[in-house]
């Protein structure tokens, strides 16, 4: 193991460990402690510059204050009415996609899979112009399935060479045996494969609802309104409405934070092994 | 079971196992080359047009055809000149993600009580939405009253407002993004370092190595998935990195933190007007730039499967 195991150095190295991790932690997390205690704090401290001391109190008003006189819920649920979709969809074709690659072995197989590959590490400023403009064109600006198709479509490349290689790892002699015993490729594929992807679709979902969740860019290409802006979008907007306002912002801020992180936590595993991209075996 | 299969039967076999992976990849590669392949494929026609995003009456494109004119544009535009070096700045600096990001999975590889915990909050930064991050340092470094501004300052007698200084923003947002890049580095060292072998640093170590000649000459050359996958996921970010400087400066002051991402969506969106076919051309020279890591990663990939 490297570093050596701490339990092998002196006591006091040891001690200083368990005291550095904590104020490293802290450091580390600063940013998000100072915006998390500055959520709650009351705006007449803020005008009165205390923004480091003692709070004067715990003002929950805060976040009261911006689910009633913001649309943040609004936002919150728009978020996830793209959200899901893309996640549904994106796992879907990428099932699918990944299957075909990591099973049959025709000619093209390599080109198309290093397509989606390359696909998926392109700038988004080079899809934008035609895009939106497809986008206006077929009448889907501004709503919510007009950025979710986008999202599922650019999220298939990422998802498709995780399943492919995942798959790929899989004893082929399952595949084999089947064949010889006369399955149709789609049963194989619904009946063998599909239950052993478990994992692999967990790992996607939660790493896909990450990713979404937290777009901002397509947000602001593809929507405009109250009525389907994602959180990011949304929370930018306010941001231009309170100027200063930093009690509200970052209130905001803690709300739109909130469901990707609960997500890491409820799915820790699943997610670092999605982003390792089985590269790091 | 041969002797089972008759020759129609087998045909038909045959058939499906050809035909099925085609059934298979459809729906996925049609909604790939719809909103992936054909976009870029117009972004590059496009940037030989001036087009202003509009449509005539009867439905028609509206642009004309200047050839080479917008990338000629471009040589003389010093708003661009300047998103080009921010953008260098952004992919040197960006890359003290990874020494960095080694460092911190180094202190936490122990096994003491509660160090799951601390990996997890350690790589929250990465988590949260860059929207979010953006604000929270606009929050640290907000004059008069942001911690940092305290902080020079105390120091200085004078406090910097680094998002208001057209020399220092650029480093101000990228330190903002140096923050979830570090955390996830860091994840991908954690689990390299999880699977270096253990006889390996058991032998180094009784040959006597310690300290930075392990990790240098024992260790690093094992994370080398690791390093590889950390440097192209760090170069792709700090390339496509838009929405740091969208949230904490729109671009400024004075065009100084322009980044050939946000320049294009500036040119071709915002109010600043609708030049469509000047941003094509922004956006193709930043693809054309990505594509030089991406050939590279792609390349890497074709000869592991070789290997296979």
């Amino acid at each position: 193991m490297f570093p050596r195991p701490i339990q092998q150095a002196s006591t006091g190295a040891q001690w200083l460990y368990t005291i550095a991790l904590p104020i490293a932690l802290i450091l580390w997390l600063f940013p998000l402690l100072g915006v998390a205690l500055t959520s709650l704090r009351p705006a007449s401290d803020l005008a009165q510059g205390n923004y480091f001391g003692m709070p004067s109190g715990i003002a929950w008003e805060n976040y009261v204050y911006i689910f009633t006189e913001t649309p943040i819920g609004q936002y919150m649920l728009n978020s996830l009415w793209v959200t899901i979709p893309t996640v549904i969809g994106a796992v879907g074709l990428s099932l699918m996609t990944g299957f075909a690659l990591a099973v049959y072995g025709f000619r093209a197989n390599i080109l198309i899979f290093f397509m989606f590959v390359a696909g998926n590490f392109v700038p988004f400023q080079i899809l934008m112009v035609p895009v939106r403009d497809m986008t206006l064109q077929m009448g889907m600006y501004d709503t919510w399935y007009g950025l979710a198709l986008f999202h599922i479509a650019f999220q298939t490349g990422f998802c498709t060479l995780f399943m492919r290689n995942f798959i790929k790892a899989l004893p082929f002699e399952l595949i084999e045996a089947a064949r010889v015993e006369g399955v149709a490729e789609w049963r194989i594929f619904w009946y063998i494969v599909l239950p052993l992807m478990r994992p692999a679709i967990a790992a996607l979902s939660v790493l896909v609802f990450t990713f979404i969740w937290n777009d901002f860019f397509w947000a602001t290409v593809l929507t405009q309104g109250v009525d389907s802006q994602p959180i990011t979008a949304g929370l930018s907007s306010l941001n231009g409405q309170w100027i200063a306002q930093w009690h509200l912002v970052s209130a905001g801020s803690i709300l739109a934070a909130l469901p990707p992180v609960a997500m890491f936590f409820l799915m820790q595993k699943h997610f670092i092994a999605g982003l390792t991209l089985g590269a790091v075996k | 079971m041969a002797e089972a299969v008759t020759p129609a039967r087998a045909a038909s076999r045959w058939n499906q196992r050809t035909l099925a992976p085609w059934l298979f990849l459809a729906p996925g590669l049609f909604m790939f080359a719809v909103y992936v392949l054909w976009p870029i494929i117009q972004s590059i026609t496009l940037s030989f047009y001036d087009w202003n995003g509009l449509y005539n009456q009867d439905g028609q494109f509206t642009g004309t055809y200047i050839g080479i004119g917008n990338y000629a544009e471009l040589m003389t535009d010093p708003a661009f000149e300047k998103s080009l070096w921010n953008n260098l700045k952004w992919l040197v600096l960006y890359l003290l993600a990874l020494p960095i990001g080694l460092f911190i999975a180094i202190f936490l590889n122990q096994t003491v009580t509660g160090i799951r915990l601390y990996k997890s909050l350690f790589f929250f930064p990465f988590v949260i939405s860059q929207v979010v991050v953006g604000l929270m340092f606009a929050w640290f470094y907000a004059p008069n009253f942001g911690l940092l501004y305290l902080l020079t300052e105390w120091m200085t007698g004078k406090g910097i407002a680094i998002l208001a200084d057209p020399d220092l923003v650029t480093y101000g947002i990228i330190a903002a993004g140096l923050w979830p890049q570090i955390a996830y580095v860091m994840i991908l060292y954690l689990t390299g370092l999880n699977n270096v072998a253990p006889d390996q640093i058991e032998a180094a170590r009784l040959d006597g190595a310690k300290g930075w000649r392990m990790l240098w000459y024992v260790v690093l050359p094992q994370l080398r998935p690791a390093t590889f996958i950390a440097v192209i996921v760090t170069v792709i970010g700090a390339l496509r990195s838009f929405d740091l400087v969208s949230i904490m400066t729109n671009g400024g002051p004075f065009g100084s933190s322009r980044i050939l991402s946000y320049y294009m969506y500036e040119k071709a969106l915002s109010e600043y007007g609708f030049r469509m076919g000047y941003g094509a051309a922004i956006a193709v020279v930043l693809f054309a730039i990505m594509m030089v890591f991406i050939s590279g990663f792609i390349w890497k990939m074709w000869r592991d499967e070789k290997e296979r």
